[in-house]
């Protein structure tokens, strides 16, 4: 069977949004596709269930090895909201149980709404005591307030949480200071790397963080599967209970097939890591450019040097994000407002609030995010159609 | 054209936006997010992805085949109908909030960005029935369904916003609405109708307005007084739970000489006191109105008709205009007018343009 060209369908479309979704990579389509002809619950103790099985381990030892992790620290889940709430809810309830003093929550203020939520269900319905620690106009994390936050009481930190990287505005977080400070006193640190994986380097073992998120579609596996990487050391309260898989910290049937496409995406990632970061720096240090150029009152949000390589998250002051967006998207060129919501009402986010941006502000502003299957024409095509979207854009939102 | 069509997530408008689609118009579903819904973590809602109706609303633009956004203009809802909704209450007066939406938000704030962004039009699934006339002049006239007609609140509107609209249903009876969308295959062929101001979830306006006003209330309490006597006859809990002509909920100790049963005639903010009589004290054929908006060329005087409320009936009348004020005389004598409401002022089916009722009066009472 031939493999699938590694392009989009529909030629017409220009997709700037890899940040959301970004398409399967042919390999995985085809590794998960193959196995989904398959028979056997990894569980069953007969060939089939052991075939199964075999699989499920074999992709557990290649996402291990990519981003070098032990086998068994890796635990399938649904994805990354479900990697996220296994971790903070799993380490607060253990950490808590085991000490009571233990009630307070550090996280940055720009989490992906996965952790925030989760976070504000914890306080709301449990003990816990959910700090949300400022970032600089950049998006990075304060080390200094995190630091005080901290050291003002170490022994009431049940658990930290600081993404690699954010979603909106691409900015890398300091995760190496992070977990210097927390291993100080013996802090588990969780981080949601789903942006991450594949973008930049992830060395779990390295980097000595505790829990970390990822997930399949972002990086060229199928939606539905991800994994919360978690040391082994470290004990951890269920969400689900059932037929004890994954060490009992996730029971479920295991989707083997999702699995396996999922393993193949994450390989290819990481090893095509250094290449396509590069790829993908210098074409959107070219988006940025020309689009600037087209319309001079743009402007660059997030941190320049720390930075996801495919994010351009841009503020077209005067202008409707979701104006822009429309008149773009009647144009075939897709992008977002922010991170996407289901109901499709734009809500000024967060994380330029956090940064500094007013409410104004935060409400003007685009985020273009490139994958690999993302070209110099898809940027040709955003250049051409940028200037007069705005122009229209902002006569809207003059007149209000 | 280039449309946008005002999607509520019901029937009506979702007919309207497959008819407009039909029709050869380049057609953009819109859904209007007007419930002001700040971001709450604790509840969980964060003001989107928990609306049924923006689901509707999308569903039936997916089965149509156009392309679909929610706009939110909660924050221009907020300012020019629902704070408009309180003061008029506040201050003793029945406002009519679909009309308010109508004349700042659906065909201004929504019409204006629309034009803004490059389109000529809003079709909504109101129904009324729009003519261009001769002289090239846009009409707006009754629907050829009289149970659903929506021309009353549409009365708000200018030549300018009728030139830039498209009510796709006036020539049609609800029932052939509702086959042709379930025909169509678009899920709310079944939805029933709305019917109550849509901010005030459960209908319950005293209650909302007790909820919201609070230190705006201009009172929270006062006497009821009844007109004949001039006696107190009971106490009530804020005059903004009243409105002219209501006969519910006025818990009256004392009852009346006649037995019959009282009306609310009056309300008075200031000093708190609701006046109540009998019903025949309802009756009034003098209107004095203000804020007149007319849908082409201001009249002068004529003869004609008046509509005073929503699916109200029609009272012959003779209106004279001059300038900023109107004045109507009702051949017909109405009852339980109440200032705040509209007047909507009909030449045969079409509609002349509407104002504000400042006050009533009965010809052969009062000067």
């Amino acid at each position: 069977m031939p493999a699938a060209p590694d392009t989009l369908p529909d030629v017409q479309t220009v997709y700037l949004d890899h940040a959301a979704t970004t398409p399967m990579l042919p390999a995985a389509l085809e590794v998960m596709t193959t196995h989904l002809r398959d028979v056997g619950n990894p569980s069953s103790l007969h060939a089939s269930g052991r075939a199964a099985r075999r699989i499920v381990e074999e992709s557990r030892e290649t996402i291990a090895q990519a981003i070098n992790c032990r086998p068994g620290e890796v635990v399938f889940t649904s994805g990354g909201t479900e990697s996220d709430n296994l971790a903070l809810k799993g380490l607060f309830w253990s950490r808590h149980d085991a000490d009571p003093a233990r009630v307070r929550i550090l996280a940055s203020s720009v989490e992906h709404h996965a952790v925030l939520d989760a976070l504000h269900w914890l306080e709301a319905e449990e003990l816990a005591v959910v700090e949300l620690l400022q970032v600089d106009r950049r998006g990075r994390l304060d080390l200094d307030g995190f630091r005080e936050a901290v050291e003002r009481d170490p022994a009431s930190v049940a658990v930290i949480s600081v993404m690699w990287a954010n979603n909106e505005v691409g900015t890398l977080q300091p995760i190496d200071e992070v977990v210097a400070v927390a291993s100080a006193h013996g802090i588990p640190v969780h981080t949601d790397a789903v942006q991450a994986v594949g973008a930049v380097p992830v060395d779990f073992a390295a980097s000595g963080v505790d829990a970390l998120t990822l997930t399949g579609h972002k990086l060229g596996g199928p939606y539905g599967v991800g994994a919360l990487v978690l040391r082994r050391e470290i004990s951890l309260t269920p969400l689900l209970h059932g037929g004890g898989q994954e060490r009992d910290i996730r029971s479920g049937t295991l989707d083997m097939p999702a699995i396996a496409g999922f393993a193949t995406a994450v390989e290819h990632a990481v090893k095509a890591q250094p290449e396509y970061a590069e790829r993908m720096a210098a074409l959107r240090d070219d988006l940025v450019r020309r689009v600037t150029e087209m319309v001079p009152a743009a402007h660059l949000h997030g941190d320049v040097d720390h930075r996801l390589p495919g994010n351009a998250h841009i503020g077209f002051p005067d202008c409707e994000g979701d104006s822009l967006l429309m008149l773009l998207d009647a144009r075939g060129i897709e992008c977002s407002t922010g991170s996407a919501c289901s109901a499709g009402v734009p809500q000024p986010s967060h994380v330029l609030l956090a940064m500094g941006c007013n409410e104004e502000g935060a409400r003007h502003s685009l985020r273009f995010t490139l994958g690999r299957t993302s070209s110099s024409s898809d940027v040709d095509a955003l250049v051409e159609a940028i200037g007069p979207a705005v122009e229209r854009a902002s006569r809207g939102a003059r007149d209000r | 054209m280039k449309v946008v069509a005002a999607m509520s997530g019901g029937v009506d408008s979702a007919v309207a936006a497959a008819r407009a689609h039909d029709a050869g118009h380049d057609v953009t579903g819109i859904h209007l997010a007007l419930s002001r819904n700040p971001a709450s973590y604790r509840s969980g809602a964060r003001g989107c992805c928990t609306l049924e109706d923006a689901n509707d609303a999308r569903r039936a633009a997916d089965v149509i085949g156009i392309p679909f956004y929610v706009w939110d203009l909660s924050d221009r809802f907020h300012e020019d109908v629902v704070e408009d909704f309180m003061d008029e209450y506040a201050a003793g007066r029945t406002p009519n909030p679909c009309l308010r939406c109508n004349e700042k938000i659906k065909f201004a704030a929504v019409l204006d960005r629309a034009l803004d962004l490059g389109f000529d039009a809003v079709v909504t699934g109101h129904y009324a029935h729009l003519r261009t006339a001769v002289d090239g002049t846009v009409e707006m006239h009754r629907a050829v369904d009289p149970g659903k007609d929506q021309s009353y609140v549409l009365g708000v509107l200018t030549q300018e916003q009728l030139a830039h609209s498209v009510f796709p249903l006036g020539d049609t009876a609800k029932p052939a609405v509702r086959e042709e969308a379930s025909r169509r295959g678009l899920l709310v062929a079944e939805k029933p109708d709305s019917h109550d101001i849509c901010f005030v979830a459960d209908g319950d306006n005293a209650g909302w307005l007790r909820e919201k006003l609070g230190e705006r209330a201009p009172n929270h309490g006062g006497a009821i007084v009844d007109v004949s006597s001039g006696e107190q006859v009971g106490r009530h809990d804020g005059t903004y739970g009243f409105t002219i002509g209501q006969r519910r909920g006025l818990r009256l100790g004392v009852p009346a000489d006649d037995g019959k049963p009282r009306f609310v005639l009056d309300i008075e903010p200031v000093s708190g006191t609701v006046t109540v009589g009998p019903r025949e004290a309802l009756t009034i054929d003098r209107i004095v109105a203000d804020r007149p908006r007319w849908c082409g060329a201001a009249p002068t005087s004529y003869h004609g008709g008046v509509q005073l409320r929503a699916h109200g009936a029609e009272h012959r009348a003779t209106v004279v205009v001059d300038d900023d004020r109107v004045e109507i005389e009702l051949l017909d004598p109405a009852q339980g007018i109440a200032p705040g409401q509209a007047a909507v002022m009909y030449d045969g089916t079409r509609v002349v343009g509407s104002a504000t009722i400042v006050s009533t009066a009965r010809a052969d009472v009062s000067a």
